[in-house]
């Protein structure tokens, strides 16, 4: 019995790995599409494969959506030539972008997807491991995703890649206190005194069922986002690639497909991050605030919640694009002034601000 | 055992000059995305911070003076073109206006109201191309595409005036190549009222922008003194504050017919420099609204130059006199009589001058070209030390030099 449901928790972190790198394969292509939209530009639009291009509507609209390029960027990655530069130390060199992919992808476990009705009407929050440590895995691992950045920079032994390694590991590890204490009042209101839920994400979820914690700590959802911003690296935070200043940054040196693997885990992150958003402070998998759930029961309301939840994530995603082809970039002390002289009084004040508030009145949705 | 001792920040600065630190130099350029072609710059740094830069440029140099003295003025033409080659009708029109006061001729109101035109519409391409590019630096790709899309619209215009979209060639010395054609004043207002909203939205996206504001406001400052003395010209001096613009200070082409305002800086920053080149595209479009409004009839050349202009078509193939004319004007060169002469125009990157000596003939003695964005570049010595690596870009963004006139 305990095979069977290792099997199938196995597979569905398989299913999550292969959803979420398609999602960062089709985010990518995204990115490229929403960006010639916001530029005036068509976006990628003309590349097809001979015989799946011809089929007579969707070849078509699937050329115009640009869908085939995905295809073509992943194999070019794929057949480009692997050059290692002779300065080099070619262990780290080569460790680096496994490193960076790994802690990206390791947090699905704990992100409850979507939510099962019974037959008797409770409801089950699918997720593959509910452990009551979920955001502290969360918060460990994203930790770790600094070393993939740092360690490209630093075993590429050339000076660009140096110095992006270098403002990516102070700009990380400042914005990961934001994060922290932006995540602690959530859990705070979450948890009445006594709970033994601890940390765990799909409480969270649960508790949002009526009301959402984006309305209900705006501040706090906005630090997050911002921590979460610079968490990623994207733009306005992309210091460690800085494509004017440092040519390419940390990935400066990289080429074929470890370059790729530095792409793709990018954008693993952001949807991971725009994942963890949506579960913290948009509802995961409910449908909209104040409303009941429409699921219906069984694996039907299983995968429509799902689906919600992907939806959600993807608008969220959006947003992320949306930012970058808007905003200048900052420069690195200014990061690292908006980081240590706003954000984090900041957080610590609204961290403080909801503890006296939840000590001297009941919360709105603490039933 | 041995003792422990507690380090304070005060111990570690008595230290200082012991522990060891030492500068990175930094090889920016002459591939770089921020060098906007070739330039090189030298960069020492300590951590983040600039200590010393040294640009060292030349990476483009063709010889184009040298190459003058070996072709007739009007081939020499298509040379101008790549000098700024952003707004490269701007170069034909100060070297034909060159080389023209040195034969002491004049040609015609609607000849020079053409020339008018093309200026200021080379000035307003090359200042989107410029704000663009800044605020690509600075990160924001989105306005520079914007930008773009408004200069592929004025190439289009260029194209049907002069048959080539990038490279023009369209002056000859003593007139144009062609009048203009048909209908294309029209097309001009038009593109220039879509520009203008346009300009409104990168105004939004990046004038107002904090990020923007912040990346700029207080960085490369240039003061009044120092643009002076290194021989800054065009937005980069009156960025300064110096309202120095030689269309108004020493009119060519009938210049002091128009009514716009030069707009000149406060602090002498980035920001400044952006705006003025932002305020310079609108009275750029409001000399060219009014030159078409009142753009004279009449010859669009120099007819009583006869050795210099070379005569149209349909004469040279009906008449004697005018196809020996044409002969001489095509083997010889247009007769320019001995003497030198300076000319400076302003340009999109600031003053371009043509210093020609003529030994009578049809060839330049010699030609010397002042190139603005080379008196440009050589305040970056001055004033990117103490700044931030980042900061190169928002600096050379700033300056909106091309290094094609720069090398020449």
């Amino acid at each position: 019995m305990d095979w069977i449901q290792l099997a199938i928790e196995a597979g569905f972190g398989l299913a999550f790995i292969i959803v979420v790198m398609s999602m960062a394969g089709l985010t990518v292509v995204a990115e490229r599409k929403f960006c010639g939209f916001i530029q005036g530009r068509l976006g990628p639009n003309r590349t097809t494969i001979p015989i799946l291009g011809s089929i007579p509507f969707f070849g078509r609209l699937i050329t115009r959506m640009g869908l085939f390029q995905l295809v073509a960027d992943g194999s070019k990655f794929l057949f480009k030539e692997e050059i290692v530069p002779g300065h080099v130390n070619k262990f780290y060199y080569n460790l680096a972008p496994i490193v960076a992919l790994i802690p990206p992808l390791v947090p699905l476990v704990v992100l409850p997807f979507g939510q099962m009705t019974l037959a008797d009407g409770t409801i089950r929050q699918l997720i593959i491991a509910n452990v009551d440590i979920g955001m502290l895995v969360i918060l460990a691992f994203s930790s770790l995703g600094v070393y993939g950045t740092v360690l490209a920079g630093w075993a590429a032994n050339s000076k660009y890649p140096f110095m992006g390694g270098i403002r990516a590991s102070a700009q990380m590890i400042s914005y990961e206190l934001t994060m922290g204490l932006s995540i602690l009042p959530v859990f705070l209101w979450a948890n009445v005194p006594g709970s033994t839920e601890g940390l765990s994400i799909a409480n969270i979820v649960v508790f949002q069922q009526t009301h959402w914690f984006v309305y209900l700590q705006p501040l706090t959802a906005l630090l997050f986002l911002v921590a979460l911003f610079a968490e990623t690296n994207r733009a306005p935070f992309d210091m460690a690639e800085s494509e004017t200043d440092l040519v390419g940054g940390f990935h400066t040196e990289y080429g074929a497909f470890k370059f790729g693997i530095f792409f793709v885990s990018e954008y693993a992150h952001v949807i991971v991050g725009s994942g963890l958003f949506v579960l913290l402070f948009l509802g995961g998998s409910n449908f909209l605030p104040m409303l009941p759930n429409p699921w219906p029961v069984g694996i039907p309301g299983a995968i429509l919640s799902t689906l919600w939840f992907i939806a959600k994530t993807s608008a969220l995603v959006f947003f992320f694009i949306w930012i970058r082809w808007t905003l200048p970039r900052f420069r690195y002390d200014q990061v690292m002034n908006l980081g240590w002289k706003m954000l984090l009084p900041v957080a610590i004040a609204n961290l403080v601000f909801v503890m006296v508030l939840l000590a001297t009145i009941t919360p709105v949705a603490a039933q | 055992m041995p003792e422990s001792r507690e380090i304070s920040i005060g111990d570690v600065e008595s230290q200082a000059a012991t522990l060891q630190s030492e500068k990175m130099t930094l090889n920016v350029g002459p591939s770089h995305p921020t060098t906007h072609g070739v330039l090189r710059l030298l960069v020492e740094l300590e951590g983040d911070i600039m200590t010393k830069v040294t640009p060292v440029i030349g990476y483009l140099h063709r010889g184009d003076e040298k190459i003058a003295e070996n072709m007739t003025y009007n081939q020499f033409v298509p040379y101008t073109d790549r000098l700024d080659y952003l707004g490269p009708l701007a170069n034909n029109v100060a070297y034909a206006i060159a080389v023209e006061k040195l034969a002491g001729i004049e040609v015609p109101a609607r000849c020079q109201a053409i020339r008018v035109i093309c200026t200021e519409l080379a000035r307003i391409s090359s200042h989107l191309l410029g704000l663009g590019v800044f605020g690509m630096d600075t990160g924001a790709w989105t306005p520079f595409m914007y930008c773009f899309t408004e200069r592929e619209k004025l190439m289009d215009l260029f194209e049907e005036l002069t048959g080539a979209r990038f490279t023009n060639s369209y002056t000859r010395i003593g007139g144009v190549t062609r009048d203009i054609p048909e209908g294309w004043t029209g097309r001009v207002i038009e593109a220039l009222n879509s520009m203008q909203r346009t300009l409104k939205e990168v105004d939004t996206l990046l004038t107002r922008n904090r990020i923007f504001y912040d990346r700029c406001v207080g960085v490369g400052i240039i003061a009044k003194e120092d643009a002076i003395s290194y021989g800054l010209t065009g937005p980069n001096l009156r960025g300064s504050g110096i309202p120095l613009d030689l269309r108004k200070d020493k009119p060519y082409s009938g210049y002091e017919n128009y009514d716009f305002d030069v707009p000149v800086g406060k602090t002498g920053d980035c920001y400044d420099r952006f705006l003025v080149r932002m305020e310079e595209v609108h009275q750029s479009i409001r000399i060219v609204m009014q030159a078409i409004e009142k753009l004279p009839d009449g010859p669009w050349y120099a007819e009583d130059a006869k050795k210099i202009f070379a005569p149209p078509k349909d004469k040279v193939l009906t008449s004697m006199e005018e196809l020996i004319q044409n002969f001489m004007i095509v083997t010889q060169g247009p007769q320019i009589p001995a003497g030198e002469v300076y000319f400076e125009a302003e340009n999109p990157k600031g003053a371009l001058g043509f210093y020609v000596v003529s030994r009578g003939g049809g060839v330049p003695y010699r030609l010397k070209i002042r190139a603005p964005s080379f008196c440009n570049l050589s305040i970056l010595p001055k004033i990117l030390p103490g700044l931030m690596l980042t900061d190169v870009t928002t600096v050379l963004g700033s300056l909106d030099f091309v290094m094609g006139e720069c090398d020449r």
